[in-house]
């Protein structure tokens, strides 16, 4: 059995299509495991209010985390929007370390400095968490422009949501992403709505892959409740991006089950509109190919959802158990520079 | 030895220096290249650099910060001209929330080795837009320092440093109506610390603190007091964040009268932070209230005659400096 923290190596970029009983265990079990992660650390939230701030939870879109994860390497970089939890755990960040961040502990992985809008992994190149709608969109080019630089062949997958796409800087970087052929994939992870408003609310254009056309970007649309779609979507980008082919933009439709947030009344959508979703669960859809393959029995895989519980439960002991950070914290990591004077009063 | 070469060939050997030095180091901006720099500041960096490392862009502020900031986050060490500091306001959401901010966001995971540089403030009839001085904006955020300068050696020595050994964003501004000015450059290399301000002229009556092109008011302001007998201290701050207030500190134990000469608006000014410092580490010290000039509290208008009204002039900062010394009716 595949233990996580996992990396696809490059065997499964040659599989194409073709994906093994070790993949479908491998999506089973990351899936289970962001799922798990969201669903204790929500009750945290709302039940013990042992985490605060803005949360944005990933339940729901599963999927892209497993199919994005599969179809690349570990030295491709990650960078995401608010709701990064999913994806920080895909590219291997330690479930203690997420959950210590959300409880904003030092043991955090960005020492209880970010919280659950700011997952960083530098070590595991998942390059944050950002909170300004759209913003990384334009810092995700740059990171593909130091791989080019550098003379790398690793690639950058840059993730925004639906509502992101109307900035203007999704703009200015294509036009610079495609004037200097940038290995990066942008990933519009399209869940219908930008907080309460859904996307045809936001524009004439309600097909967001389209806005690659008019800076000759290639471009498609994937089903993103199906891990096996997304691979495959994702990798026919990457191998591009890594033959100095340059961007694509991917607009993968999924839905998130949860608000926009912890505290969204969800008055804009229908509880039936939901459920409609939730019958094409990512989760159970693996699990039915599974099955139905007899690459595992309900037996085999009831002891993967045990151990992806007890592995969550053991990071909620671990971040209650550890400290805040330290008083001197406040002025550290402000500068690189450690005789930095600051003005005290 | 030293040669008597221009501001903005000072900038221009700096920034070719370390680009020799160190492959990480490139530069970015509108008309850096193929055009030699809007300011000529770049002249002749493509020809020896060649495109991947001295690259046009597109009129994009906000894309191409965007683009450097996260190069920097992954390893290199861009430098980003902007044709002005005017411009650069597109670009502040990627500078205040994403360079400044992604160290301390991250626990200390990810820094930004950038230096944002480019001309600052007025330059002539140019109209509102064109004509804003922004070190306030900048020196208000924590997580970048801020240097503003005044002349050609300052500008070489503080941009090498802040290309070579800053790993924090690094906002550099410079001054159009400077770039034409001679000075003697040492042909020896030189560095010169972020941080620290320079006593360009020394005196015992008053403290005169300024920095850029209003460098030139306050000691053509010194030049004048001189003649009726007061002898004015002038420093040039040269980096504003982190602010050296002990310089100004111990000049003013010295003249005990301190007068600031700025371009920015006043309402929450760098003299605003340098009276706030001073009344509090000197008080005891002071024999008048601190006194400054700054821009009016209005955008600037096109009319030379109002552009005279609006900036600090010599006239006014005599006046101002013989206010302070109790010396006018």
């Amino acid at each position: 059995m595949l233990n996580l923290p996992y990396f696809c190596s490059s065997k499964f970029y040659l599989l194409a299509t073709l994906f093994s009983k070790e993949i479908y265990l491998y999506w089973y079990e990351l899936m289970k495991l962001i799922r798990q992660f969201e669903l204790i650390s929500e009750e945290k939230y709302k039940m013990e209010g042992k985490i605060r701030g803005f949360y944005h939870a990933y339940v729901g879109q599963e999927a892209i985390a497993a199919g994005c994860i599969s179809a690349t390497k570990a030295e491709d970089l990650f960078i995401t929007s608010y709701r990064d939890h999913g994806l920080a755990i895909a590219k291997g960040m330690s479930i203690n370390s997420c959950m210590a961040e959300l409880y904003g502990k030092a043991t955090g992985c960005a020492k209880g400095k970010g919280g659950s809008m700011h997952f960083f992994g530098k070590d595991v190149n998942f390059y944050g968490g950002h909170g300004i709608v759209g913003a990384q969109i334009g810092t995700g080019a740059g990171l593909a422009f130091a791989e080019q630089y550098r003379g790398t062949d690793n690639v950058v997958l840059c993730f925004f949501g639906d509502g992101a796409a109307r900035q203007g800087i999704l703009h200015e970087t294509f036009n610079l992403a495609m004037l200097w052929k940038l290995p990066v994939i942008f990933i519009c992870e399209n869940n219908n709505y930008a907080m309460g408003t859904s996307v045809k609310r936001t524009s004439n254009v309600i097909d967001i892959y389209k806005l690659a056309d008019a800076y000759e970007m290639p471009a498609d649309t994937i089903d993103g409740m199906s891990a096996e779609a997304v691979h495959e979507g994702v990798e026919r980008a990457v191998k591009r991006a890594r033959e100095q082919g340059g961007p694509t933009l991917l607009e993968i439709k999924t839905y998130r089950y949860k608000g926009h947030s912890i505290s969204d009344p969800q008055k804009y959508r229908t509880k039936d509109e939901v459920e409609e979703y939730k019958d094409q669960d990512p989760i159970q859809k693996i699990k039915q190919t599974i099955i139905e393959n007899g690459f595992a029995n309900e037996e085999e895989l009831n002891s993967i959802n045990a151990r992806v519980d007890e592995k969550v439960a053991e990071s909620v002991k671990f971040a209650e158990e550890s400290p805040w950070p330290d008083d001197s914290e406040v002025l550290k990591d402000v500068y690189a520079d450690e005789n930095y004077p600051f003005i005290i009063d | 030895m030293a040669r008597l070469i221009a501001y903005r060939e000072a900038l221009r050997e700096a920034m070719s220096e370390e680009m020799r030095r160190d492959e990480r180091v490139f530069l970015m901006g509108e008309e850096v290249a193929e055009y030699n720099g809007a300011y000529k500041v770049s002249q002749g960096m493509l020809a020896e650099f060649g495109q991947k490392r001295v690259i046009d862009t597109p009129i994009s502020e906000l894309g191409f910060t965007a683009v450097a900031v996260g190069a920097a986050q992954n390893g290199l060490r861009p430098i980003v001209e902007f044709m002005t500091w005017n411009f650069a306001v597109l670009a502040m959401d990627q500078i205040l929330n994403t360079a400044s901010k992604m160290l301390a966001m991250s626990g200390g995971q990810i820094n930004c080795p950038i230096v944002l540089r480019g001309p600052n403030g007025s330059a002539g009839q140019l109209g509102a837009q064109h004509s804003t001085a922004f070190e306030s904006y900048y020196a208000n955020i924590p997580g970048i320092k801020v240097v503003s300068t005044s002349n050609g050696y300052d500008a070489k020595g503080l941009l090498k440093q802040a290309i070579r050994y800053e790993n924090d964003p690094i906002i550099f501004m410079e001054s159009e109506v400077s770039y034409g000015d001679k000075m003697e450059i040492p042909d020896e290399e030189y560095y010169i610390p972020i941080g620290k301000a320079d006593i360009k002229k020394v005196g015992r009556d008053v403290t005169i603190v300024s920095w850029n092109k209003m460098m030139k008011v306050a000691l053509d302001a010194a030049a004048e007091l001189e003649k009726e007998n007061i002898s004015a201290e002038v420093i040039d701050l040269r980096t504003i964040r982190p602010l050296d207030w002990m310089t100004i500190l111990e000049s003013v134990k010295k003249t005990n009268r301190l007068v600031i000469i700025e371009e920015q608006w006043p309402f929450a000014s760098i003299s605003s932070e340098i009276s706030y410092r001073i009344q509090k580490e000197g008080f005891d010290y002071l024999d008048a209230p601190i006194r400054r000039l700054t821009a009016a509290d209005a955008p600037l208008h096109y009319a030379p005659n109002l552009i005279s009204l609006a900036l600090p002039d010599v006239a006014r900062t005599v006046k101002l400096v013989k206010e302070v010394m109790y010396q006018n009716k």
